[in-house]
């Protein structure tokens, strides 16, 4: 699905976020309503609208962006000289989210560092330990679907806080529908213990290293993994006085 | 595991003397049945307890599975799901406007707080954040205070009620309807409002309000007066209190617990503080802190926490009166939620203005009316993270969006759901009794724990 | 004392009475809030809407002495088989009450996490809905079921009422056979 060129071209009209210079396309959709710019005012097929992630930002990110990046980049060259990961074997994309603020200084603006699997653990161990960067706080794991981006199908997004410096930060890891392995932060951050159990039952997300990765929501013997895509929501059409509603996963969507 | 025809015996395996004093391992093996083989070569019973979902004390549809030995708890595990409901799932097929219907109904003790973090999120994927107008943003903070008033109250309430002090509850539950009523007064409804919508809030609120709620504060005043009266000094209460469900500054930093458990222990994070919404870094109150660590400390934190809301209430209806006659919507007609709800003939509907402007007049209020209520508005590609002070602790909203109507992803780090995990630190080693204090002090909403 | 040996004609009418006063006047629920609508039924218990005014103030935890199981909540699957136990472990006389949408019907939740309706599960004898309704909507519903205590028969009526419950069930048109009702 990257084999979209970036910026704008045949009527991709979606506006790039501010401060996000390229694409990365995720999913294509197909007839769909609502798409611009291309003429085409049926509502019928032969809408194509192209589903792009934010790519990769460019340098500098602004406010404490930089700094933080950097001193992450320090400590991983210090742990690479041990046989750890360096940053750039560990760091895959930085993406700075302005949500329409006009500077970086903004309250609503985040960053999100996108992890390579392997070096998860490496990368939190870093984040929570050094003294300026300090993210004590790991507020859950967050399961993310998307069935079309092949190879990257299954994403754990964990969203870390730093108490002392008064920060937000994202992390953002993908693995393929094939191996849905990640490993588990559990012995940096032992808060992501039912997290990483509820992201397994939902998504099917295998967490290595997992004290006990088992079922949290669902019943022990439910089969599936309800909120992935390929998942239905499971309703039933509701009967009433001659007329049927069908469940909401099946009725027209715009 | 079977030497054959052994009978069953159990010895302490070599070289286990890291393993601290009050884990007892025990290799054991022989024929038949485990139960039979544990009781024999351990020579000692395993007694197993099921505080099952329904139980007058847990809170809710809690279970929670404790090994007793005697009147000490040796092992606490807390077993969740009974109440997941697949609202993230469900909110997938609604529109964004309709996720708020559903994300109010997690954390149902405390609905506007998942309402407020939800819109608060999805403004900042459509990049409105600094659009809202300010009354607006007077009006979420004033509901997200009574709202937290109402928690506590619900909280120390039913606290009460689980150690058998009937009279706790009732008081606490009749200082909840005064606030409930200004709620019904402003949203229509008593519980789960789906009031606060992305872009503002749905409708104004009623004339003569401000009066009203000063009002009713004044007796919320003299309730939670009497509430303090009764439990904070009552030495039964402080005997069962004091000392117990101890989660000290490490234990709670470590398992990510936020809210009055972590303010318990001296650290001053409110999210309000730290990271401002809504306009909060513009009201003037107090976060309160204790030391001990107990479930007594975090009791006295909570009534002093409905003391500092109150004063933000306080503040937030001068602003009211202030600010009348301002809209409480983004001004953007492409995305405000369109219809301002009146009484109407029937009891309920829009209000016969809008109805005639809409039918009468402007042919794009009527479209926007129109898309709007069907396929709602588009929300631009892009993830975003929110986090509010909810009574419980640290509400963190991440929203994806892939350009459509709908969320792609709308997830809910509960409070109540990373706070239970500390069920098994905070009851091991005590008394089955206190098993009831310590999960009442952690305050959890099943609710919001199983979504 | 076999059904032959029972009272029946007027003997019997004023049993039903006396039985039926005597059962309604204090019913005992069973702890089973769930969700949300279990904060309203609490707020029902509470001083401002009075539930001890018709007795039944005291929430029995142990389903053995308790006569009325108000599911108030969603039902979700986890859930479903402790309902059923509870129920089962209540004794005779029992009755259900299914406050809210979610335990009437499965409510704004239609998935696969939510049993659509707590009728599924265990018999219901009168629903109230709502989201979640108004303390008063709950006495009122509760007002309701007591009529229907008051005026249960017993023994011989008892079976015969069944079994024409059962054949006027048998006649009925089923709902989604109703046409012409939308109108």
């Amino acid at each position: 699905m990257s084999d979209v060129t970036p910026g704008g071209d045949q009527g991709s009209a979606l506006t790039p976020p501010e401060g996000a210079a390229t694409f990365e396309v995720v999913e294509v959709k197909k007839g769909m309503f609502g798409v611009q710019g291309s003429g085409d005012t049926s509502g019928y097929g032969g809408l194509v609208t192209p589903v792009a992630m934010p790519a990769a930002s460019p340098r500098p990110y602004g406010s404490w962006f930089d700094q933080v990046v950097d001193v992450l980049a320090e400590v991983l060259a210090d742990g690479a000289r041990v046989g750890g990961p360096t940053y750039d074997q560990a760091v895959e994309k930085v993406v700075v989210d302005l949500h329409g603020a006009e500077s970086p200084d903004a309250r609503q603006v985040e960053l999100t560092l996108h992890v390579a699997r392997e070096h998860l653990v490496a990368v939190c161990q870093a984040l929570r330990d050094d003294q300026d960067l300090r993210f004590e706080l790991s507020l859950g794991v967050s399961g993310v679907h998307y069935p079309h981006d092949a190879g990257k199908e299954l994403h754990a997004v964990y969203h870390l806080t730093s108490v002392t410096h008064s920060r937000r930060l994202r992390l953002e890891v993908a693995a393929p529908d094939a191996d849905p392995h990640i490993p588990s932060t559990t012995s940096v951050y032992p808060a992501n213990d039912w997290h990483e159990r509820e992201t397994f039952d939902f998504f099917g997300i295998v967490f290595d290293g997992h004290p006990a990765l088992t079922r949290i929501e669902m019943p022990d013997d439910w089969v599936g993994h309800p909120q992935r895509k390929d998942y239905p929501l499971g309703g039933i059409p509701v009967e009433y006085k001659g007329a049927t509603v069908p469940p909401p996963d099946t009725r027209r969507s715009y | 595991m079977s030497a054959p025809t052994a009978a069953p015996h159990a010895t302490r395996p070599a070289g286990n003397e890291d393993m601290s004093s009050t884990v007892r391992a025990f290799e054991a093996y022989g024929d038949g049945d485990w139960d039979d083989i544990a009781r024999e070569a351990i020579g000692e019973e395993r007694i197993v307890v099921n505080m099952g979902p329904q139980h007058p004390s847990t809170h809710g549809v809690l279970r929670l599975m404790l090994e007793i030995d005697g009147e000490t708890v040796t092992e606490a595990r807390a077993g969740i799901g009974y109440l997941h409901t697949g609202i993230e799932k469900n909110m997938e097929f609604r529109t964004w406007t309709q996720g708020t219907t559903f994300c109010t109904r997690m954390d149902y003790v405390a609905p506007l707080f998942q309402e407020a973090a939800y819109c608060l999120a999805v403004e900042k994927l459509l990049g409105i954040t600094d659009d809202v107008p300010e009354r607006a943003n007077v009006i979420r903070v004033l509901m997200m205070e009574l709202n937290r008033i109402a928690s506590h109250l619900v909280c120390l309430g039913t606290g009460g009620n689980e150690m058998g002090a009937t009279t706790v509850m009732t008081i606490g539950f009749t200082a909840r309807e005064e606030i409930l009523r200004l709620f019904e007064a402003v949203t229509g409804l008593r519980m789960n409002h789906a009031y606060i919508r992305p872009g503002g809030v749905a409708v104004d609120t009623p004339e003569g309000f401000t009066t009203q709620a000063r009002e009713a504060l004044k007796k919320v005043r003299g309730y939670l007066k009497q509430l303090g009266d009764l439990m904070l000094a009552n030495p039964i209460f402080k005997a069962r209190l004091t000392n117990v469900g101890v989660l000290n500054l490490s234990g709670c930093m470590a398992l990510a617990i936020t809210g009055p458990v972590l303010r318990s222990t001296g650290l001053p994070y409110d999210v309000r503080k730290d990271n401002p919404y809504c306009g909060y870094e513009t009201y003037d109150f107090d976060v309160p802190t204790s030391k001990g660590a107990d479930c007594y400390d975090r009791v006295v934190l909570r009534v002093e926490e409905c003391y500092q809301s109150l004063k933000i209430v306080e503040q937030a209806l001068e602003r009211l009166d202030r600010t009348e006659g301002e809209p409480v919507m983004v001004a953007d007609k492409k995305i405000a939620w369109p219809a301002q709800l009146a009484v109407g003939g029937d009891g309920q509907g829009n209000s016969l203005e809008h109805i005639k402007k809409i039918m009468g007049t402007s042919m794009e209020a009527l479209i926007h009316h129109f898309k709007l209520v069907t396929e709602g508005f588009r929300v631009p590609v892009g993830q975003a993270w929110q986090t509010v002070e909810h009574p419980r602790g640290e509400l963190g909203v991440h929203v994806v969006s892939d350009g459509g109507t709908r969320p792609y992803r709308a997830h809910f780090r509960d409070p109540s759901f990373n706070n239970l995990q500390a069920t098994s630190v905070m009851c091991e080693g005590g008394q089955v009794a206190d098993v009831v204090v310590a999960v009442a002090s952690l305050d959890p909403v099943l609710g919001g724990v199983d979504r | 004392m076999g059904v032959e040996e029972a009272p029946s004609g007027f003997l019997l009418t004023t049993i039903e009475d006396l039985a039926g006063y005597l059962r309604k006047a204090s019913v005992w629920p069973v702890t089973f809030g769930l969700a949300c609508c279990a904060i309203e039924m609490m707020a029902a218990g509470a001083s401002r809407f009075d539930l001890s005014r018709f007795g039944m103030e005291v929430f029995r935890a142990s389903p053995r002495q308790a006569d009325l199981m108000i599911v108030a909540g969603r039902v979700s699957q986890k859930m479903a088989p402790v309902v059923r136990q509870v129920y089962d472990q209540m004794s005779e006389p029992k009755w259900v009450l299914s406050m809210g949408v979610c335990a009437s019907s499965g409510g704004m939740f239609n998935n696969y996490a939510i049993v659509q309706g707590v009728d599924h599960v265990v018999p219901v004898d009168i629903y109230l809905p709502g989201c979640p309704p108004r303390p008063e909507m709950l006495i009122n519903a509760i007002l309701g079921l007591h009529d229907h205590i008051q005026n249960a028969p017993l023994g011989v009526n008892r079976i015969e009422a069944a079994r024409a419950a059962e054949a006027a069930a048998m006649e009925a048109t089923p709902t989604f056979e109703m046409k012409g009702l939308l109108r």
